[in-house]
Formats: C-alpha cells, sequence, structure tokens
C-alpha cells in the first residue's frame, strides 16, 4: 500500500516536472497554438463539406431557374433606313445584317446595328418591270420568291457567305440564281399575291393577281447530273376560282396544303392530291363584325397565326376528324391587346411569333407552351410599322417614321411553362390535347414535347409495383427476424440480407432484363400461381407441422420456421412452374400472352411486373434493415409484461410490439420508397423505357431517373431540354430529401420516446 | 398443451417466416444463378458430332458445343425439342450458334482428334487440322513432329504479337503522345503571341525527331507483322470446307475431347485468367475485362483518397468539435438523407457542375492550346471519381459518426484529465480507436462506388476506352481520360451489344466478378463493425 503510495508520488513529480519544462521551453504555446489550429481547420474542413453538399441543391436550382425568366428586350440603336416601300426586308441568321428590296428590284444591305449603308445589289429585271409581292419559299435555303408586274415569277437565293479574317466574323452577302434568271410566266397582270412552297423534290407556287382566281403550279426538281443546275419540269398548272377574295394566301412548306383567306375571315383551304389542288373545306375564321388583320404560318407551315381587329391571335391547325378528314380547328387563343393586331412574324427555329398591336404594343409569344412571353409598348411608331427578327431570335428590327429600330432580346426558354410541363398540350398534328414526351426528333421544325406527366406517371407507377412486391416480404420478414427467429438463425438472416442491400442494382436490371422476363413471359400462369399457393401452401405446412408428434416437432427449435420453410417453398414454385403450361392450356387457350391481347391488355416482354420484381427486390433490404431495427429495439419489458397477462406471442406482437414500432415501420417504408422513386438502373434495363400512361401491370414505362441516364449525354447545354433534365433531377432530390428527412423524424423521435422507457 | 393455431394467430408467425424464407431464397439463387452461368462459360466443353437429316431428306453434318436445349412451350418434346449448337465458324457460316431439332439427330458421336481453335478474329473454329506450315515447311497431321510444331507456331505467333502490343502501346503510343503534346506546345506558343521562329524551328526540329523515329518503329512493327504472317495451319471444317487460318490469328488451341479433367481444370484457369488480364476483343464480347477491372479500381482509389479526409474531417467536425443542438441534429439528418438522394441526381450535378463548368473553366484557364476539343470539359476519370465521392461522402461521415459515439466518453476524459490537448485527445486515442469505424466507412463507400452505374453513364465511363488512365508518358496518370468499369460493362455488352447471345456468358460472368467483389468487401466491412462492436461492449460497462 505504501509502495503504491510512493509510485503515485513520484508519476506526480514527473508529470509536474514535464509540465514546468514544457512551459519553460515554449512547448507549451506551440500544443496551446496546434490545438487552435486543429480546431479552426477541422470546424473550416468541416464546414466546407457540408456547404459542398448544401451546393448541389442550389447548383441544381441555379441550372433550372432561367426557364421561369420571362424574356427581355433592349433598345440598342435607332437609325434612319427606310423600310415603308420595300416589297421585302429582314436580317440575316446572326443579326448583323439586314437587308430590302424595293419594288425597283435593288437590294440593299445595311448594318443591322448601326444602320450603315453596306452594299446594293441590282435584279435583272426586263425594263419597267417592278416587283410586285415577295415571299420566302424557304427560310432555311434563304430562297426568295418574286412576283413582279409583268406576271413573271423570280426565284432568288440569298446567300451570306461567312469568312474569318483575322479570325472575326464577316458576312458577305450576295444573290444567286439557283434556278436561273429568266423566271417562269405566271399571269397576264401583276401578280399581288404569291406563296411557295419548296422541298428536296418539288416546288409549288400559288399565287393570285389580287382577284378570286389562283394560279397554281408544281413542278419536280432535276438536277443536272453534269453540272449542279438545277432545272424545274411542270407537273401541274391549275387555275382555280377561289370564290373569296385572296387577301391572304398562304402554301405549306411540305406542299401539302394551301389556304386562301379575305379579311372578312373567309377560309377556302385546299389538299394537295397527285399534283392538284383539291378544295378541302371553307369555314369561317372569326365572328361578326371582327375582321382579319394578319395571317402567318408558324414554323413547319401547320399551323395558322391569325390575328383579328379584336386583338387577339388565334392558332389554327388541322386535325383529322372521325370522318378520317382534316379539319381546321382553333387551338388555342392568345388575348393580346384591346386594339387590331397590326402584324405578326413567325420565328424561325421555334414555335414562336411576335406581333405587333394598333397601340405599338409588341407582344412575344410562344405557341407550345401558350405564353405571353413579354409585352412592351414602343414608341415612335406609325400604323405601317412593321418588325423583323432574325433566326437565332436575338435581334429585331422595328420600322417607323423612315426609321428602324434596333432591339436586342433575350429570350432562352419561352417554350417551357407551368402547363407546357405539366398540363395537357395539344400538340400539333395530335387530335387532343395530351400529356406526352418527346424531347427530340430529325427534322428542324419539330415541336418538342416537354411533358412531365407521362415521366412522374412511369416513376410512381414503377415505385407503386416494386413496393408492392416489397412492403409484404420486407415488413412480414422482418417482424419475423425481429420478434420469434432464432438468434443463431439470426446473425445469419442480417449478413444476408446486408449482402443483398450491396447487389449492385445493375446486375439487378440486367438479370431482371435477360433472365427474369423471358422466364416470366414463358410461365406467365405459373407466376401468378406462386403469388396465389405460396401463402396457402406456407400456412398448410405450419398447421401441419403444428399438428406433428411432439417428437418431430421438437427436434427443430423455435425460431426456425422459416428454415423448415425454405425446402418447401422451393417445392411449390416448382411444382407451379411445372404446372404452368397445362393451366395456361387449360384456361387460356395455350398462351396467356395471346389471351391477355384478345382481351385488349397489352403485353410487353420487359414489363411493370419485372420491374416490379427486380426494383422490390432492391428496396427489400432497405425497408428490412430500418424495420426490424424499429421492432428489435421494442424494449422486452413491455413485451413481457403482455406475455405475462396470458397474450399468445402473436397477440402481443400485434398489440403491443407493433404499435410501439409503427413509426419506425412507417419510416422504413418512406425511405424504400425514395430508394424506389429513384432508382435508374433497374428501370433502365427491365423496362422498354417508353413514356406511356397505362397503369397496366403489362406494359413498361419511363421514369424521371432513367429520362435523364437516356437523354442527358445528347443534349446540348443550357438548352431548354437540358434544363428540363436538371429540373428532372432537382424534382427527384427535393422528392427524396423531403421523404428521407420525414422518416428519420419519425424515427428520432421513436427512439427518444422508447429510449426512456 | 396445444393452442388452437389459427385462435393464437400461429398462421401470422408462419406466414411472416415465409416472406423472410422467400428473400432469402431470393438473394441465395440471384447469386447461384450469376455464379453457375459465369462460372460455367470457362469450362473447355466436349466437341459432338450431330448427323442430322432434314425434314426435306438433306443430310447435315454439325459440330459443336451443346449449349441450350429447349422445348417450345406446350409442344411434344419428342417432336418439337430442340438443341442449340455453339458452331463457331462465324467467317464460314455467319452465326456461331445452330438450332438442331432433336427428331432430326440420327447420330451423335466424339471424335477424339476434334480441334478447338479460338481466333482474335472471327470467334472460335471448330474443325480438324491438317497441315502446318512451319518456318516454310509442311507438316502433314500425320507427321510425328505435328503437335509440337504447331504448339510451336502459335507460341511464336503468340510472342510476335506482344511483342507488337508493347510496341503500339509503349514506344508507338508514347511518341504519338509527345508528338500531340509538340502539337500543343505550338497552338499555344502562336495563342500567346510567342511563336518565335527560332521556338518555332525547334518544334519542328523535335518533331521531326519523333518523326524519324516513328518511321524507324513503325517499319520494324511491319516486319514483325510479315515475321507473324509467316506460319499458317491449313484446317477443315466438319462438313469438308477447307480454310487457312493465320497462326497470328490464334490466340490459343486445344483439343478438348482428348483432355483428362486435370488438364480441362487447368485450362479452365487458363482461361480465367485471360478473362482478368486480358483485353476485349470483337466489341467486347470475347477476351477480357481487364481495362473494365483496371478502370473500376483506379476510379474507386481516387475517389478513397478524396472521400476519406473528407468524410472524416466533417464527422470530427460534427461530433467533437460542433455545439450540439438544433442546426447540428438538422445537419446530421440532413447528411444521412443525402445516402438516400437516388445518384443519378449527383451525375446530373456532376455534369452540370464538374464537367460543364469546371471543365469549362480549366479548359479556358489552362488549356486553351487544344481547343475546340475539350480536356477537362468533358467526362473523365477525374469528375466520376468525384462524382462518385461526394455520392459516397454521407456513407463515410455517418459510419465514422457511428464509431466516434461508440467510443466511452471515460476515455476521453482520462486523456484530457492527464493534460492533453484536444487535438492530441484525438488524434492520439479517439481516432486510433474509430479507425475501425472510419475502415467500415470507407470500405462500404467502395462497395458503394464499385456498382454505381448511372451517374458514370453522364460523367466518365465509356465502352471501349482505347488507353489506360495510366500509362508511361509524364504526368502518368491521365485524369482527363475516359475509362472503362465493370457496372457499365455489363450494361453495355449485356443491352447494347450487337451480339448479345454471343456475349451473354461473358456478362454473366463480368456480373459474377463484380458480385464478387462486392460482396467480399461488404462481408469484410460486416465483420470489422461487429468486432467493433463487441470491442467496445466491453468497454462501457
Amino acid at each position: 500500500m505504501n509502495d503504491l503510495n510512493n509510485e503515485y508520488d513520484t508519476v506526480k513529480d514527473r508529470v509536474r516536472q514535464l509540465l514546468d519544462k514544457q512551459t519553460d521551453s515554449g512547448h507549451h504555446t506551440f500544443r496551446k497554438i496546434k490545438d487552435l489550429a486543429a480546431k479552426q481547420g477541422i470546424a473550416i474542413g468541416g464546414i466546407s463539406v457540408i456547404l459542398a453538399v448544401v451546393m448541389i441543391f442550389f447548383y441544381l436550382l441555379y441550372v433550372v431557374f432561367p426557364i421561369f425568366k420571362s424574356a427581355e428586350i433592349l433598345e440598342q440603336k435607332t437609325y434612319p433606313v427606310a423600310v415603308e416601300s420595300s416589297v421585302l426586308w429582314g436580317m440575316e441568321e446572326y443579326g448583323e445584317i439586314g437587308f430590302q428590296l424595293k419594288a425597283d428590284g435593288v437590294f440593299s444591305y445595311f448594318d443591322a446595328l448601326t444602320g450603315d449603308n453596306l452594299s446594293t445589289h441590282t435584279l435583272s429585271l426586263e425594263p419597267g418591270e417592278t416587283v410586285t409581292a415577295a415571299q420566302f419559299a424557304s427560310h432555311e435555303e434563304n430562297l426568295v420568291i418574286l412576283g413582279l408586274s409583268s406576271g413573271r415569277i423570280l426565284l432568288i437565293k440569298q446567300a451570306f457567305r461567312l469568312s474569318y479574317p483575322d479570325g472575326v466574323r464577316k458576312i458577305t452577302p450576295d444573290i444567286e440564281y439557283p434556278f436561273g434568271q429568266d423566271g417562269y410566266e405566271l399571269h397576264d397582270g401583276p401578280i399581288k399575291k404569291i406563296s411557295a412552297a419548296k422541298s428536296e423534290e418539288y416546288l409549288s407556287i400559288i399565287a393570285s393577281d389580287g382577284d378570286k382566281t389562283i394560279r397554281y403550279v408544281r413542278y419536280m426538281l432535276e438536277e443536272s447530273f453534269l453540272t449542279d443546275e438545277v432545272t424545274l419540269s411542270e407537273l401541274n398548272d391549275q387555275t382555280i376560282d377561289s370564290e373569296i377574295s385572296a387577301d391572304y394566301l398562304l402554301h405549306d412548306p411540305t406542299g401539302s396544303w394551301a389556304y386562301v383567306i379575305s379579311s372578312k375571315g373567309e377560309l377556302q383551304s385546299y389538299w394537295m392530291e397527285d399534283d392538284e389542288l383539291v378544295s378541302n373545306e371553307r369555314l369561317s375564321l372569326t365572328t361578326q363584325n371582327v375582321q382579319i388583320t394578319d395571317v402567318k404560318f408558324l414554323l413547319g407551315g401547320i399551323s395558322l397565326l391569325v390575328g383579328d381587329s379584336k386583338g387577339d391571335i388565334h392558332q389554327w391547325f388541322p386535325v383529322r376528324d372521325e370522318t378520317n378528314t382534316y379539319r381546321l380547328q382553333n387551338i388555342r387563343t392568345f388575348e393580346f391587346s384591346e386594339h387590331p393586331i397590326k402584324t405578326i412574324y413567325p420565328e424561325m427555329r421555334r414555335k414562336g411569333f411576335l406581333a405587333l398591336d394598333g397601340n405599338n404594343q409588341l407582344g412575344i409569344f410562344y405557341a407550345t407552351s401558350h405564353r405571353t412571353v413579354l409585352t412592351h409598348t414602343m414608341e415612335n411608331l406609325t400604323p405601317e410599322s412593321e418588325l423583323t427578327i432574325n433566326s437565332r431570335a436575338n435581334h429585331i428590327l422595328i420600322s417607323g417614321n423612315g426609321q428602324l429600330q434596333s432591339w436586342q432580346v433575350e429570350n432562352e426558354h419561352p417554350d417551357l411553362s407551368w402547363s407546357a410541363l405539366w398540363g395537357e398540350v395539344w400538340y400539333e398534328s395530335y387530335p387532343e390535347p395530351q400529356f406526352t414526351w418527346q424531347s427530340s426528333a430529325s427534322t428542324t421544325d419539330f415541336e418538342a414535347k416537354f411533358s412531365l406527366v407521362p415521366l412522374s406517371f412511369g416513376t410512381l407507377k414503377a415505385a407503386f409495383y416494386a413496393m408492392l412486391f416489397a412492403m409484404p416480404l420486407a415488413i412480414c420478414g422482418a417482424i419475423f427476424t425481429a420478434y420469434f427467429m432464432a438468434p443463431k438463425m439470426r446473425t445469419m438472416v442480417k449478413p444476408t440480407v446486408e449482402v443483398m442491400e450491396a447487389l449492385p442494382t445493375v446486375i439487378l436490371g440486367f438479370m431482371a432484363g435477360l433472365w427474369l422476363a423471358p422466364v416470366m413471359e414463358d410461365n406467365l400462369p405459373g407466376v401468378f400461381m406462386m403469388l396465389m399457393f405460396l401463402p396457402i401452401f406456407i400456412v398448410a405446412f405450419g398447421f401441419a407441422w403444428h399438428y406433428m408428434p411432439s417428437v418431430i416437432k421438437h427436434s427443430i427449435p423455435d425460431g426456425w420456421q422459416a428454415a423448415l420453410l425454405i425446402p418447401v417453398i422451393l417445392l411449390v414454385s416448382w411444382l407451379c412452374l411445372e404446372f404452368s403450361y397445362p393451366i395456361e392450356k387449360l384456361l387460356f387457350d395455350g398462351d396467356m400472352r395471346v389471351w391477355l391481347e384478345s382481351m385488349g391488355i397489352d403485353y410487353d416482354q420487359r414489363n411493370s411486373l419485372v420491374v416490379g420484381i427486380a426494383m422490390g427486390f432492391a428496396v427489400i433490404p432497405t425497408i428490412f434493415s430500418i424495420a426490424e431495427d424499429a421492432i428489435f429495439s421494442v424494449p422486452r419489458h413491455l413485451t413481457n409484461g403482455s406475455l405475462a397477462l396470458g397474450a399468445s406471442t402473436w397477440q402481443t406482437l400485434v398489440r403491443v410490439v407493433l404499435p410501439t414500432a409503427s413509426p419506425g415501420i412507417f419510416s422504413a417504408v418512406m425511405i424504400g420508397l425514395g430508394r424506389a422513386v429513384g432508382e435508374t438502373m433497374i428501370v433502365l434495363m427491365a423496362t422498354g423505357n417508353t413514356p406511356i400512361m397505362e397503369a397496366n401491370i403489362f406494359e413498361g414505362m419511363r421514369t424521371l431517373s432513367a429520362n435523364i441516364a437516356v437523354e442527358m449525354p445528347e443534349s446540348e447545354v443550357g438548352s431548354s431540354h437540358y434544363r428540363v433534365l436538371f429540373l428532372a433531377g432537382f424534382v427527384l432530390f427535393v422528392f427524396t430529401f423531403v421523404f428521407n428527412t420525414l422518416a428519420e423524424n419519425i424515427r428520432h423521435r421513436l427512439r427518444r420516446k422508447y429510449g426512456s422507457l | 398443451m396445444r393452442e388452437k393455431f389459427f385462435k393464437s394467430g400461429e398462421h401470422w408467425v408462419w406466414f411472416n417466416a415465409g416472406a423472410i424464407a422467400i428473400s432469402i431464397i431470393m438473394v441465395v439463387s440471384l447469386i447461384a444463378l450469376i455464379a453457375i452461368r459465369g462460372l460455367s462459360h470457362f469450362w473447355p466443353a466436349n466437341v459432338h458430332v450431330y448427323q442430322t437429316q432434314l425434314d426435306n431428306g438433306t443430310q447435315q453434318l454439325s459440330m459443336g458445343e451443346l449449349y441450350d436445349e429447349e422445348v417450345p412451350k406446350g409442344a411434344d418434346p419428342a417432336v418439337e425439342k430442340q438443341i442449340l449448337l455453339k458452331v463457331g465458324n462465324r467467317d464460314l457460316y455467319g452465326l456461331d450458334f445452330r438450332w438442331l431439332k432433336a427428331r432430326n439427330i440420327t447420330d451423335v458421336s466424339m471424335r477424339e482428334d476434334v480441334m478447338v481453335i479460338e481466333r482474335r478474329e472471327w470467334g472460335n473454329f471448330y474443325g480438324f487440322v491438317e497441315n502446318v506450315r512451319f518456318d516454310g515447311k509442311n507438316y502433314s497431321v500425320n507427321d510425328e513432329t505435328f503437335y509440337e510444331k504447331f504448339q510451336m507456331a502459335i507460341d511464336r505467333a503468340n510472342e510476335l504479337h506482344d511483342t507488337v502490343k508493347d510496341l503500339e502501346k509503349g514506344d508507338i503510343g508514347s511518341i504519338n503522345y509527345q508528338l500531340e503534346q509538340l502539337r500543343l506546345d505550338r497552338r499555344r506558343l502562336e495563342l500567346e503571341n510567342e511563336a518565335t521562329d527560332e521556338a518555332l524551328a525547334d518544334i519542328a526540329q523535335r518533331e521531326q525527331a519523333l518523326k524519324d523515329e516513328f518511321e524507324v518503329l513503325q517499319a520494324e512493327m511491319f516486319a514483325i507483322y510479315d515475321k507473324a504472317n509467316r506460319d499458317s495451319v491449313d484446317v477443315v471444317t466438319i462438313d469438308g470446307k477447307p480454310l487457312t487460318i493465320k497462326a497470328s490469328n490464334i490466340v490459343m488451341a486445344l483439343q478438348p475431347n482428348q483432355m483428362s479433367w486435370i488438364e480441362k481444370v487447368g485450362h479452365y484457369f487458363i482461361k480465367v485468367a485471360e478473362f482478368i488480364f486480358d483485353e476485349p476483343r470483337e466489341a467486347n464480347t470475347e477476351g477480357g475485362v481487364f481495362p473494365a477491372i483496371f478502370g473500376t479500381v483506379m476510379m474507386v482509389i481516387l475517389m478513397s483518397i478524396m472521400v476519406t479526409p473528407f468524410g472524416v474531417v466533417a464527422a470530427v467536425y460534427l461530433h467533437e468539435y460542433a455545439k450540439q443542438g438544433f442546426l447540428t441534429r438538422t445537419i446530421r439528418i440532413a447528411v444521412n438523407n443525402l445516402a438516400g438522394v437516388p445518384s443519378i441526381v449527383y451525375g446530373v450535378f456532376g455534369l452540370g457542375f464538374f464537367v460543364y463548368f469546371l471543365g469549362g473553366s480549366i479548359d479556358e484557364l489552362f488549356y486553351p492550346e487544344a481547343k475546340p476539343a475539350p480536356t477537362f470539359g468533358t467526362s473523365g476519370l477525374l469528375w466520376a471519381s468525384i462524382t462518385l465521392a461526394l455520392l459516397t461522402l454521407p456513407v463515410v461521415i455517418v459510419s465514422t459518426e457511428e464509431g466516434l459515439s461508440r467510443i466511452p466518453k471515460s476515455i476521453r476524459e482520462g486523456s484530457l484529465a492527464l493534460g492533453a490537448t484536444k487535438v492530441e485527445t484525438l488524434w492520439r486515442t479517439v481516432l486510433p480507436m474509430a479507425s475501425p469505424a472510419m475502415m467500415t466507412g470507407l470500405i462500404l463507400a467502395i462497395a458503394r462506388a464499385a456498382g454505381e452505374v448511372a451517374p458514370l453513364m453522364l460523367v466518365g465511363v465509356v465502352k471501349l476506352a482505347p488507353t489506360l488512365p495510366l500509362d508511361g508518358n509524364a504526368p502518368f496518370i491521365h485524369l482527363e481520360r475516359k475509362f472503362m468499369h465493370l457496372g457499365f460493362h455489363i450494361y453495355d455488352v449485356g443491352f447494347q451489344s450487337p451480339n448479345v447471345e454471343a456475349a451473354r456468358p461473358l456478362v454473366y460472368a463480368t456480373a459474377f466478378l463484380l458480385v464478387l467483389v462486392i460482396i467480399l468487401l461488404n462481408i469484410t466491412a460486416i465483420k470489422i463493425r461487429n468486432r467493433l462492436r463487441e470491442k467496445y461492449k466491453s468497454l462501457e460497462h
């Protein structure tokens, strides 16, 4: 005892000596500084890691945000260039060079930013001939059709050649005559209205001399093999009496439709059949006392934009009715202003358009999203004011008082709106409004369909079937493992489930797509028989076991029921698969798939059932682990009390354990749902990834996450498509985060509540 | 004594037991299925000759490995049973596989002298050797030295093939790399307006030197190609079609019908080694998966280097330094929940922020000479690792925190009472004791990263990377390169391959490899965790 005290004293002395020495040598201060530095360092490190994680949220938001911004316009300059007397004026693609064509056939080019004159080009017209009508035949090719006072037509191509001297872009305008300088005779008198459609192989033109007589000519384009010269060979030459005055004459780019519209609102449409125009329908576009003030095609030439004297702009396009004929329908109306619409100008690369009203108000609209992106009242305009926009849609010119106003436009995502993303939209050529996801196609005048509804539906559908499969298995399994299972078996089961959780989903998806889907297709009745018979046989076996002679019964201790059931389940499953075909033959005429299809139920090989099972497989361990934990941590004295009062184990479980653990089980289900909603690879591999809206279990789906995986690598950075995909990611993030937080909160509350018991 | 079965709710107990039994059956059978399909792929099966008389009377001889049997649903097995033969010889038959109707088979036999030749192109050849041309001399199959010469020809060709590979990957690859660097140097000088004649001449001179060297090497390589084309073997198929196979096109040749069981086991392991260490051939449907293993490992290592320190620091901060209050609790829950955020969201973030924003800025600042080709502004190894590090961060934080919270307070207090500062306590006692927990977190993170595919599809993997991200050219690790990944390999070969049927065994083998690695990692983590729990259980009392 004394020894120990002595030793204690010596140690104390030595520690004191050591400390004194340290203080003298400054080591103590050094240690203090080190401690402080470490504290700061760890704090900074820790906080920055947490900030980095928070950044994910804000970055997603930052990318998504521009979707909701409306357009902005900025006045650049006003310069004296008079375009009022010109027959055609506009800008090239980049909005750097403006052009105008006067009736005398002189093209003049000016700098669209400053108004400086650049160059002129005189068309070779006959003496005394003037240009009386001019229209773009193709914006993409910059092809212009001119109607002349002599009744002749001339096709010219505006060429803007790019060169990069000293690394700076320089644009040189020029005029080409792709079909020769001679032109073609159409009328005797001057051509007042003209419209043309040019495709790869055909060129068709409709023209009118302002009367009710319409001339229609259709040519086939023949390229000479030796030179690149294209000659026109006539297919049809037709004169039509439209019976209404041709105030507006429109011919769609594919050459299938022609419309004659009078300012009173009558419309006569023609349909091209065997190179001939056939009358399709006659209708009135307006109500009484309302005049038509401008009509233009939306990009693609399917939709007509009709501006009227009431200040509304209506979008019409032909819709196929029950009798398989096309009828024009008023799809949507933009209620722009109180004053008559003066002019409409469609954008050249998107389904958007601009309009000016009688009160000099400028409006920017988008058809698909039914969105008025901007309205702005202009100053210094006249009743004759017109406007134009370049094909990149970032530069507007507005004429007025012999001057041009140059405006910069920022209008990145007019095609997205709440209704475009989540509402039913009537897309061009569709018979009715629909939820559709179709983000891209090969053609340039494609109307992108960004409805997130089918994707969200697919996500929920996949999650629903997965939960339907996983929830009973996981929760029941957890109950048994936590409450009934022998501890020894439990130590084997828990790692197995953990391994199940760790299995890469790419492997589950691969097995589901390449193995499970075909096996299931072949044994469909067997699969359903399993669903039916497995529970029955399990209970039946339990019943039989219960009444077994005690010698056998006691050879296996309590808590090993699950192990006993494994051979039973294997046997029943095998029998179900063996009897699959006989049952199929008996009940479904030998082929359940054909039978289902005859019942009007479509069957895809990679369907929701496959996804449900594969994704259920992935979700089971998540739910199982948390639920098992919740049940296992219910205090023992609660159950013991219940058992002591004479309740059976099952009664104790149902009346005492489960109510206590129910918040934990609920949170397990929430977290499982979160996982099912965000899972990517399984859905990607085990379904056909078609964005359809069918609840049918035998059809596939496309989920938000799979959609991102499929389309993200191809989407252009900063485009609407890119931002919508980010929005989908953001939705997934928020959805799972909210669900998990909810679940986690419930779990914590539960733990605190029963920790005290 | 005996309670009533239904009244006491006993049937529900059995019902629950059934649920867990079904779950276990599913896991075990899934893994077993992958293992059986994956492992059987390497076994050298016997080759049989099938004599068939088709329904229209024509006789046909087929030879191959029995691959599958099938009775169309509901058909009479005696009439409609079909067998699938792997007949190989794609260059002659067009397809590797042939269906035979069992009723048409008149005779099945096995010839001892069947030769299976695994080729670099056109898949396997099944047939008989007749004649080998070795060193300009012909040896007929009846010659005593035939098999010896045949084997010598194959060995020699393989050796030459390896030499060519080494040349291509090593010296020639290096020269190409240096030439590219010189091109970039020149471009950089031009951009910075420092392109003096002197500097340009210097670059031109070095370029010329490299080009000269390149030509020498190329000539050498062509010479080797010529040498490799010296030997060839004449073979004939079972239906009598003759063919000459160049020795340079042969990977290995074997006579499975003559092999003893032990020889077959030996061959099995050779094939497994080929699978693990060789590069893929024939659009990933044959050969090995070495680049995918390498890419996966490389990415996981980089990820671990990033995730461990940050995860541990964040956990230590949260647990030891931060004031425990509402905010800390919120952060803890938030971090925990990040583990539940879908991995594809991390992919989206990685693509937008790392690849396009950070990578684009790096390119702008440091690699203007390579424009318009992106250097870091495209998906690659670095961004993939960082994205996955972010994805696995919560795993490490949660696991480390759990470890920290299991260390009894008394230990910390003891250290502090002895005069140690907080950081000394941390560094000397707490962290070492928590190290198994960190290890567990890291292992779980690695297991998750190794199996994760969805985010990688956006930020870095490709189906076939021509070069590994690690080679002999300075700076040796090329973080901007794209890489191959086992998980993506499964997706790509299993679903995007033009020849899915032929590729399937390899996909199963790859899947098994991946499952094996991940299960091993997880079991290690579980073991470490359990030991840790046991260890501190005793400390708590």
